[in-house]
């Protein structure tokens, strides 16, 4: 114990004493207050960086379901337009065939109508000219056959006589 | 530019190692006949382990047999009766044993067992007791700039290069090349494993400069007393205690109302005990902390110094019984496993002196009353902090 206190510098206590408070002093000024500024600053960087990324890997996979819920809805409304417009496609051919039917019926009843019309006509004019000849010939015979009295007057008695009849 | 400092430094570190290499062989004894038998290893630790006035690297005896010193002298400070009084540590010319007088501003000074002393009014040398005390002269307040105090202003602006530099790297980076990239984990391994878990997440931040500082100035000092220059500054009492008053003061001073009460008049005690508490928590606060702090680091630092050299000195002392190859192949053996462990030490002893520190200061700022979380029945939750008061 007494070499210990004859060991015992005061002079070096007061130099040490005065040394680390100024190397305290310092370093705090110069050395740990920017650097654990910094290593703070860093460290939350660091954090928010995470919490960053976790947030975008989160939005990603959401932007990924929408993307996949938009690519299923796509699908669907191709098939449901693929399969109106195979609807329609159907319907316009049964459509027009049917149109194309009631069209040839109504063309084929028209033609029937014209045919009987015309062949109406015709067996008319037939009619007309068959008399007119008749009535021709009828006038030429008559004519051949009343040149004489006799002959006429036997006719008119012949049709008198029908008359009568009648 | 770069290339010719880079190699500048190179050479200078190089001739540093080769120096230091050679004063260690040297001044270690490789001389004959200088340090040799028990009583002088034992008188060339004392004195190691002391503090010294002079730079001294190794010694040599030249060819016409006088014993040659190699080093450099210090300058000293001495505040005597007759005021302030400065010379070169040269003028003693290595003496020790107060034989040369070194007469300066009218007083007149010796060196004895590397304390300086002031001769009395009239006396011309110094007359010894028989406990081979110096009778006739008193020990003057020495202000030198001696060893410890060189080693300490070297490490202090070592320091300071150091870690500024590291923090003059965070302008321009996030994160710190070089040297700076050795440092910052010691940075941050100081701040989380030390300061936060002892003082608490909340006020460790004002702490941890003085934390820090502490820790890393007593870590690289103890390294440097590794090393061949043969530094012991955290093995002078003067220095630990210093250390010690430091942190003292430190958490004398932040401590809150709560450290008070609980050391002055602590709550949840018969009346008639807490006097006789109050006075077992006073000297615990002011003594025996403290004292801890300082005897641990001085003695740990010592004992180390000691050891290490007694087992170089087994190369002498052995000689005769194992033979010169035994006894340097034993002494080699054991002081580099003794050396390996006092690495370990150094860097122990700074850890634990600053993770003590950091708990006394913990203790003095923690808080005991705080709002807690109450669970479903009422009951109060304990949260991190009352389990970390709970070890305190």
């Amino acid at each position: 114990m007494e070499t210990l206190l004859n060991d015992f510098s005061p002079g070096l206590f007061v130099v040490q004493t005065i040394l680390l408070l100024g190397l305290i002093f310092l370093l705090v000024k110069f050395a740990w207050k920017p650097i654990l500024t910094s290593l703070n600053e860093r460290e939350s960087g660091i954090h928010d960086a995470l919490e960053a990324a976790e947030k975008a890997r989160a939005e990603m996979q959401n932007l990924q379901a929408d993307n996949d819920k938009l690519l299923k809805e796509a699908r669907a409304e191709r098939e449901a337009m693929l399969k109106e417009a195979r609807e329609i496609k159907d319907k316009m051919i049964t459509d027009s065939k049917e149109q194309a039917k009631i069209e040839g019926d109504k063309m084929l009843k028209q033609a029937q109508v014209a045919i009987e019309s015309e062949k109406k006509a015709a067996v008319a004019d037939i009619k007309n000219q068959v008399a007119e000849l008749s009535v021709e010939i009828a006038e030429k015979v008559l004519k051949e056959q009343l040149s004489n009295k006799d002959q006429q007057l036997k006719l008119v008695e012949s049709m008198l006589g029908d008359v009568k009849l009648n | 530019m770069k290339e010719v400092s880079k190699m500048i430094r190179t050479l200078v570190l190089l001739c540093i190692f080769c120096i230091s290499f050679q004063g260690f062989a040297l001044s270690e004894g490789g001389d004959e006949g200088a340090v040799d038998t028990k009583e002088e290893v034992d008188a060339y630790i004392q004195h190691h382990i002391k503090d010294a006035h002079d730079f001294h690297l190794f010694s040599y005896t030249g060819d016409n047999g006088e014993r040659k010193h190699v080093g450099f002298p210090l300058p000293v400070i001495l505040w005597s009766s007759n005021g302030l009084v400065t010379f070169m540590s040269s003028e003693f010319h290595h003496d020790d044993a107060g034989k040369v007088v070194v007469e300066k501003g009218g007083s007149k000074f010796v060196k004895l067992h590397s304390k300086i002393y002031e001769l009395n009014a009239g006396a011309t040398e110094v007359q010894f007791d028989e406990h081979h005390h110096a009778e006739n002269a008193a020990k003057v307040l020495d202000f030198s700039i001696t060893k410890s105090v060189f080693g300490i202003l070297l490490i202090g602006l070592f320091m300071l290069w150091a870690f500024s530099s590291l923090a003059k790297q965070y302008a321009k980076k996030k994160v710190p090349t070089g040297f700076g990239r050795v440092l910052e984990p010691l940075v941050i391994y100081v701040r989380d494993e030390i300061a936060k878990p002892n003082i608490g997440e909340k006020k460790y931040r004002k702490f941890t400069g003085y934390l820090l500082t502490v820790f890393f100035f007593i870590w690289i000092l103890n390294l440097l007393g590794l090393t061949p220059f043969g530094f012991n500054v955290t093995g002078q009492l003067a220095v630990t205690a210093a250390l010690a008053i430091f942190t003292l003061v430190i958490y004398t001073f932040s401590g809150n109302k709560d450290y008070w009460m609980h050391m002055l008049w602590m709550p949840g005690v018969p009346f008639l005990i807490r006097p006789i508490l109050a006075i077992i928590e006073l000297a615990g606060a002011f003594v025996i902390k403290p004292f801890s702090l300082l005897v641990r680091l001085f003695a740990n630092i010592s004992a180390g110094h000691i050891v290490v050299m007694s087992l170089i000195a087994i190369m002498f002392t052995l000689k005769k019984s194992l033979g010169v190859v035994g006894a340097t192949g034993l002494s080699l053996v054991l002081s580099f496993f003794i050396t390996l462990i006092e690495v370990l030490v150094a860097f122990l002893q700074a850890y634990i002196f600053t993770m003590l520190s950091a708990l006394f200061i913990g203790m003095a700022v923690a808080e005991h009353d705080h709002d807690h979380e109450h669970d479903a029945k009422g009951h109060e939750v304990p949260d991190a902090e009352d389990v970390r008061g709970d070890f305190i």
